[in-house]
């Protein structure tokens, strides 16, 4: 009987932080809508302040950009630090303090911080997490629980380039790649899940590398300077432009997907308390494949703000009132 | 004392990355810096500064000598020359990637259009500024509007020329610092490379630029005092 | 009171229509895309905190910068000697590309809009000094013994006849520092100093000729209306070159 009342008393204080960090320990009476608002404001949470990271493109701003809507929502004081670099720069300002914490793929830890080969990493989402998890642990940093969706890098051409080479895997550019130019970020010559791995596990060499800005990833396809670009496989365009690019098959599964486990410090935990943790695992139980894809397309193709992304996706999930 | 520490450790690690190939303080295990490399990387810098300040100098010292030694649009010149100064250079790489592409040609049309203007005003003014009286003496002594404006006109606009060139090489190595968002390797791939140089090549970077800037705008300086004529040098500056 | 923060449903699945279909492509999304007017209208709103953060910055640097070359131009007007050394020494830090000189300072000063701010100014200097020097080395002797003549100081002299005088030259080189660092400051993104940079390089912007278009226009728009504005100024303050020009 307590504790239906209790639950009614609750229902009834529903919480409509709507993403915005100023009012964060706003436990007024509202209107709900969709499924119910589920992240609920804790007045305890607001004498802690976090800051919330993310890599230097789209889909980490949003993932960044969620975590710290909702967090601010379950009453901390969240503000968000986007776009800090590739994923070095960012473990490092995890590592500093300089952030709370920032979404990191769990292959990308493995192969990038730990050194793990690419086909060491484990293909399901719960084994990478628990052993990249076990590696942060050694450094003094810890992991949540992973996203539902997963990304990995993937070796992208025009489709008229595949067909006119033939190329469906990546170990057809065998023999061929000598002429194709290959575009990536700046960090991908050194990456095993990028130009590296091409070239040690692939056994392939381009005619040139150009270094460019994520950003231009398509565009350098489009104008024709770049014959072969690295792409994401939660890419919008590749949805959104089936008929223009593809991306060559991971035969030799060099870049293993890896899904989203939220890097953070043991000491920033205890702080922050167990709303910490339960808001970050409950929010991102709503982006799957799909879902992540539309809110990058929304980005990407359309520019909205990450900002503007994440708030609607809060909202039409039933975080947010 | 307590900043200059941490501040001797940031440029000293520069100077050490300017110098030594290292293994990356950011990537790990990867060899980045040393002195071939930065070389590398600031002659690239200065063959592209010199490309674009060719196209530009071939484009407006012909047009401001001829403007200027006709008098006519004088409103044009200046407008330009305000004009130029006005458009943003980040802005102008970007949009030269996004809409024509990335490549060194490319670049070297974005450069050139930065340094057109400050060369065309330059030259327009200092041919304008020659004292007519002059100009008429030399008509009346025969010489053809071409002879005129070759040993007559020019020569006493060098002042004037001359600093115009170099307001364009500063804006164009300036620029060409961010080339490599048009995908053309300079200096900035360890400015803008922070993720894989580190800080220590991000400063490293600054460094090189300022002194590749610096010793540019010097040795310009150095040859106009030698082109410009006794006689020039005798008016008061 | 921690388990308030529970949630109570189990929600994570987004609402019908979330997702979208897209086959048709929006102005955004096409490689020929130079210009989206429609995206433009509807987020013109975005370019508002970057525009203002870019003038913030400018007329900081600009005032800073003119105060400090006035006072050096004023120190080397008597003292010739000084002129060699401070020209040098400006033209040194003119010469230093800006977002270099961003970069070096950033260790020293550790925070981004300060570091801006010195760099900007330090940009400044030379056109400042160069053109206060000019103007008031154009000052007719006749003009000053004049007006020693009647009686003034020295001190009277310089800045009761020299500098009004010098007006044209001074604002000249206001003028033109002022219309350099407006477009100079777009490089604050690199040190983290905001401005409309931001919308140029950040925010995958790189791909969208749309926003790099928008933001090129309002810098140079900025900077024509702040020219015309100091043209003003210096047209009314200089009437006896608008009598002696009826």
């Amino acid at each position: 009987m307590a504790f239906a009342m209790l639950a009614a008393l609750a229902l009834a204080i529903g919480v409509s932080a709507c993403g915005s960090s100023s009012d964060s320990s706003d436990s007024t009476a509202s209107e709900t809508s969709g499924e119910g608002a589920a992240i609920v404001s804790n007045p305890d949470n607001a004498k802690v302040s976090l800051t919330i990271g993310s890599k230097n493109f789209p889909e980490q701003e949003i993932l960044g950009e969620i975590y710290t809507q909702a967090l601010a929502a379950a009453g901390y004081k969240a503000k968000s630090d986007l776009s800090l670099g590739s994923e070095t720069v960012a473990h490092k300002a995890v590592q500093s303090g300089a952030i709370s914490g920032y979404p990191e793929y769990a292959s990308t830890a493995l192969t990038s911080f730990f050194g793990l080969e690419p086909e060491d990493v484990p293909s399901d989402a719960q084994g990478a997490y628990e052993k990249a998890k076990a590696e942060f642990e050694k450094e003094d940093l810890t992991a949540f629980p992973p996203t539902p969706f997963a990304s990995a890098n993937a070796v992208g051409t025009l489709k008229k380039t595949a067909e006119k080479y033939g190329l469906e895997n990546i170990s057809d550019l065998e023999g061929v790649s000598e002429k194709l130019s290959l575009y990536g970020s700046p960090e991908c010559r050194q990456r095993i899940d990028c130009l590296a791995g091409l070239e040690e596990l692939y056994g392939l060499k381009f005619k040139s590398f150009h270094p460019v800005d994520i950003s231009l990833r398509y565009t350098v396809l489009e104008k024709g300077q770049a014959d072969l670009s690295i792409l994401f496989t939660t890419d919008p365009q590749l949805s959104a432009e089936k008929d223009k690019f593809v991306i060559l098959e991971d035969d030799k599964h060099v870049f293993p997907a890896g899904n989203i486990i939220f890097v953070t410090t043991p000491k920033v935990v205890a702080k922050a308390g167990p709303d910490y943790e339960k808001t970050i695992v409950e929010v991102q139980k709503g982006l799957t494949l799909p879902v992540m894809q539309e809110l990058d397309a929304r980005v990407e193709l359309e520019k909205q703000t990450p900002k503007e992304a994440a708030a609607a996706y809060l909202k039409s999930a039933g975080y947010t009132g | 004392m307590t900043v200059a520490t941490p501040l001797f450790a940031s440029f000293g690690g520069a100077i050490e990355f300017i110098f030594t190939p290292q293994t990356s303080n950011v990537t790990g295990g990867d060899t980045v810096g040393g002195i071939d490399q930065v070389l590398e990387l600031a002659l690239a810098q200065l063959e592209v500064t010199v490309l674009a300040l060719a196209l530009a100098l071939l484009i407006a010292l012909p047009a401001g000598l001829f403007f200027g030694h006709r008098g006519k649009g004088e409103l044009v010149a200046v407008g330009l020359g305000n004009a130029g100064r006005a458009i943003p250079e980040l802005g102008l790489i970007a949009l030269m990637a996004a809409v024509i592409g990335v490549g060194l040609f490319n670049l070297t049309v974005a450069l050139a259009i930065l340094g057109i203007p400050p060369i065309l005003v330059n030259t327009f003014v200092g041919i304008r500024e020659v004292d007519r009286s002059t100009v008429q003496a030399a008509r009346g002594m025969g010489m053809t509007e071409l002879e005129i404006v070759r040993k007559v006109e020019a020569p006493m606009a060098v002042t004037s020329i001359f600093t115009g060139i170099r307001t364009a090489t500063i804006g164009i190595v300036a620029t060409a610092t961010i080339a490599p968002l048009a995908g053309v390797a300079t200096l900035g791939e360890f400015i803008l490379g922070e993720n894989v140089y580190g800080s220590n090549g991000v400063l490293a970077g600054a460094i090189v630029v300022a002194v590749l800037a610096l010793v540019l705008e010097f040795s310009l300086a150095g040859l106009q005092r030698v082109l410009t004529s006794k006689g020039l040098k005798l008016k008061p500056a | 009171m921690a388990s308030l923060a529970l949630p109570l449903a189990a929600v994570g699945e987004v609402g019908e229509g979330f997702i979208q279909e897209r086959t048709g492509q929006v102005c955004q999304q096409k490689p020929s895309h130079l210009f989206c007017w429609d995206w433009a209208r509807e987020n013109i709103d975005r370019y508002g905190t970057p525009t203002l953060q870019q003038l913030e910055l400018v007329a900081i640097s600009v005032v800073l910068g003119f105060i400090v070359a006035f006072g050096l131009a004023l120190l080397a007007h008597r003292r010739r000697w000084l002129r060699p050394p401070l020209l040098a020494g400006t033209g040194v830090l003119y010469a230093i590309p800006s977002i270099s000189f961003f970069l070096l300072l950033l260790p020293i000063t550790g925070r981004s809009r300060e570091t801006a701010i010195i760099a900007l100014s330090a940009y400044t200097l030379q056109i400042i000094f160069r053109n206060v020097t000019v103007g008031l080395d154009n000052v007719p002797a006749s003009a000053k013994d004049s007006a020693r003549g009647m009686g003034m100081t020295e001190r009277q002299v310089l800045w009761r006849v020299e500098i009004p005088l010098a007006t044209p030259e001074i604002v000249g080189g206001l003028r033109i520092a002022t219309v350099s660092t407006i477009a100079i400051a777009t490089l604050a993104v690199f040190v983290h100093a905001g401005g409309l940079g931001t919308q140029i390089y950040g925010e995958a912007n790189l791909h969208f000729p749309t926003s790099i278009l928008i933001s090129i226009v309002i810098v140079m728009v900025m900077a024509f209306f702040f020219d015309a504005i100091l043209l003003t100024i210096q047209y009314f303050a200089t009437p006896w070159r608008r009598a002696r020009a009826s």
